[in-house]
């Protein structure tokens, strides 16, 4: 296990799991990787399988039908994985928390897979890509105290 | 249909940030058919606007999408002012028209730069996600935020736009003009790039009248139509531009329209700036009468139509949102079939399918008793019986 965390203190892979989101966090999540912000100089890259990530970058307010998906999608991620909820609604549902259609929010369905996980917030509608690379140096420290 | 091998994608995977479901039937290579299934992002903003006033509403429909989180405000909003007969200030028409303009710019520019993601040509997705970056900053100077703008309101806009920040933009907008002109002579004269989208994923002009195409994706297949042209709002009828129309329905006219807009979008953001009358930017609505009324917008997309009704009381009786995409997502239908399968993520992304906006939710309701049953369990039962009575028959 220390092995494990050793070796996640650099180059983060990221999935990107969009549960219902209106696509802001989204394309603030692709501007990422592009030339003004380039992520990738710390090592980090979207890949295209949970299986590959360390961090699920998870976007909207998870709905109904979102909601097995994404814990699915958590399940197959090698442990330890850092949840990153992007956005007001991956936070708390922001304005759509009285919809017919959520489910019960990205945290909650997370902690019902996996009652340890670590979850990072970044609040913002839609958060600034920097306070999204805020967000992934500060899992990285977490994941260094572990 | 005999199917000979069928490929599910989705709901999560990495050809769209979205989650949508293609199940692609093949014979060989080629596509015999295709389903799409959607509503992983629903999220019931129809019925929550029920509940939100009048003036709360926009800051809602802003996150039916984020792409075009500048349409959507403005067809609602649009709507309400036609029930309540206001007369908007000619400057609050110019700021709005310069807000969705930037808007447009920076959803084909993103556009290009999926498109060239998919295609394996990931400088293409750097530049153009470059040269959309002034236009961020650009937003963001005229709005305070780079993708949600909350600029419209019944009546007006909320914020003005100060005369510096008028000349921000104009620099901005200019100083890309080369850039994308560089970005727009490279995609079009490339020779690779025309041998992989010339002749692909083609939407004939019957096919895209028959299933409503909008936007660019119709007038990609010869369909004269801009809600910019032919219902003016905002300020486009003071201003001078074109429309672009290709008849070849194929990816590569779906592309050359997106890029040649992005320019003609420049040219009309320069020249609202230039002509933009002072004076008042809010009308100061007091109160939204009964009545019933559309709003309609050009959106990146093409068609953004709103439909709100309104019983004189704060909140919206009923507000109903008919966005793009749900026109031009099953065009696939027509341009996905017979094509190869290598094609077929370009021509899935060709219609820039915005799957937040167009989530619909099913519901299987009994003829008879009038009774949802749209409980998982039961559909499994349902499933059990059937099951059991093939079993007895065989």
């Amino acid at each position: 296990m220390a092995l494990m965390n050793w070796a996640l203190r650099k180059s983060l892979w990221v999935y990107h799991v969009n549960t219902g989101a209106c696509n802001n966090c989204d394309i603030e999540v692709l501007e990422l990787l592009t030339p003004k912000y380039d992520i990738e100089r710390f090592g980090m890259v979207l890949v295209g399988s949970p299986r590959h990530a360390d961090v699920l970058a998870v976007t909207g307010a998870c709905t109904r039908q979102a909601q097995p998906r994404l814990q699915e999608a958590y399940r197959q991620t090698p442990k330890p994985c850092v949840v990153m909820a992007i956005g007001a609604c991956a936070n708390a549902q922001g304005i759509f928390t009285e919809a017919y259609h959520m489910g019960a929010g990205v945290d909650v369905a997370i902690k019902a897979v996996d009652p340890d996980a670590i979850i990072a917030y970044v609040p913002g509608c839609p958060p600034k890509p920097e306070a999204m690379i805020a967000a992934a140096v500060k899992a990285m420290e977490l994941i260094k105290t572990l | 249909m005999s199917h000979k091998s069928m490929i599910s994608i989705g709901p999560f995977h990495p050809l769209q940030e979205e989650a949508e479901f293609f199940q692609l039937y093949l014979d060989g290579e080629r596509v015999v058919d295709v389903d799409v299934r959607i509503s992983y992002t629903h999220r019931g903003i129809e019925k929550l606007d029920e509940s939100k006033t009048f003036d709360q509403v926009p800051f809602v429909v802003e996150r039916v999408c984020g792409i075009c989180s500048a349409s959507h405000p403005l067809a609602y909003i649009q709507a309400v002012e036609e029930i309540a007969h206001v007369k908007v200030p000619e400057r609050a028409l110019y700021l709005r028209t310069i807000v969705n303009e930037l808007a447009r710019i920076h959803s084909h520019l993103l556009w290009v730069g999926l498109a060239g993601h998919f295609l394996g040509y990931n400088t293409v997705f750097m530049w153009a996600w470059k040269y959309r970056e002034p236009t961020m900053e650009a937003l963001e100077i005229a709005t305070g935020s780079r993708v949600n703008y909350a600029n419209c309101k019944i009546g007006g806009v909320r914020r003005d736009i100060t005369d510096e920040h008028l000349k921000m933009i104009d620099r901005l907008v200019t100083g890309t003009r080369g850039d994308i002109e560089m970005l727009t002579g490279a995609v079009i004269d490339d020779p690779v790039l025309h041998a992989r989208l010339k002749g692909v994923g083609v939407l004939s002009k019957a096919d895209a009248y028959a299933y409503g195409a909008c936007g660019p994706t119709g007038r990609g297949s010869g369909m004269p139509i801009d809600v910019r042209r032919d219902d003016p709002y905002a300020a486009y009828d003071r201003l001078d531009w074109n429309m672009f129309v290709e008849e070849t329905g194929d990816v590569f006219a779906k592309a050359k329209i997106r890029l040649l807009e992005v320019l003609e979008s420049i040219k009309i953001i320069k020249q609202a700036v230039h002509d933009i009358p002072g004076g008042e930017i809010d009308a100061k609505v007091e109160n939204i009468p009964a009545g019933e009324a559309i709003g309609h917008v050009e959106a990146p997309r093409g068609e953004t139509f709103h439909y709100v009704r309104s019983d004189g009381s704060n909140y919206p009786v009923r507000h109903k949102i008919r966005a793009p995409s749900y026109n031009n997502v099953p065009t696939f239908k027509a341009s996905c079939i017979g094509a190869d399968i290598s094609d077929v993520a370009i021509t899935l992304a060709s219609v820039d399918p915005c799957y937040s906006c167009t989530e619909r939710m099913c519901t299987a309701v009994d003829a008879e008793s009038g009774k949802e049953m749209f409980d998982f369990a039961q559909l499994v039962k349902l499933s059990q019986e059937k099951t059991e009575r093939i079993r007895k028959q065989i």
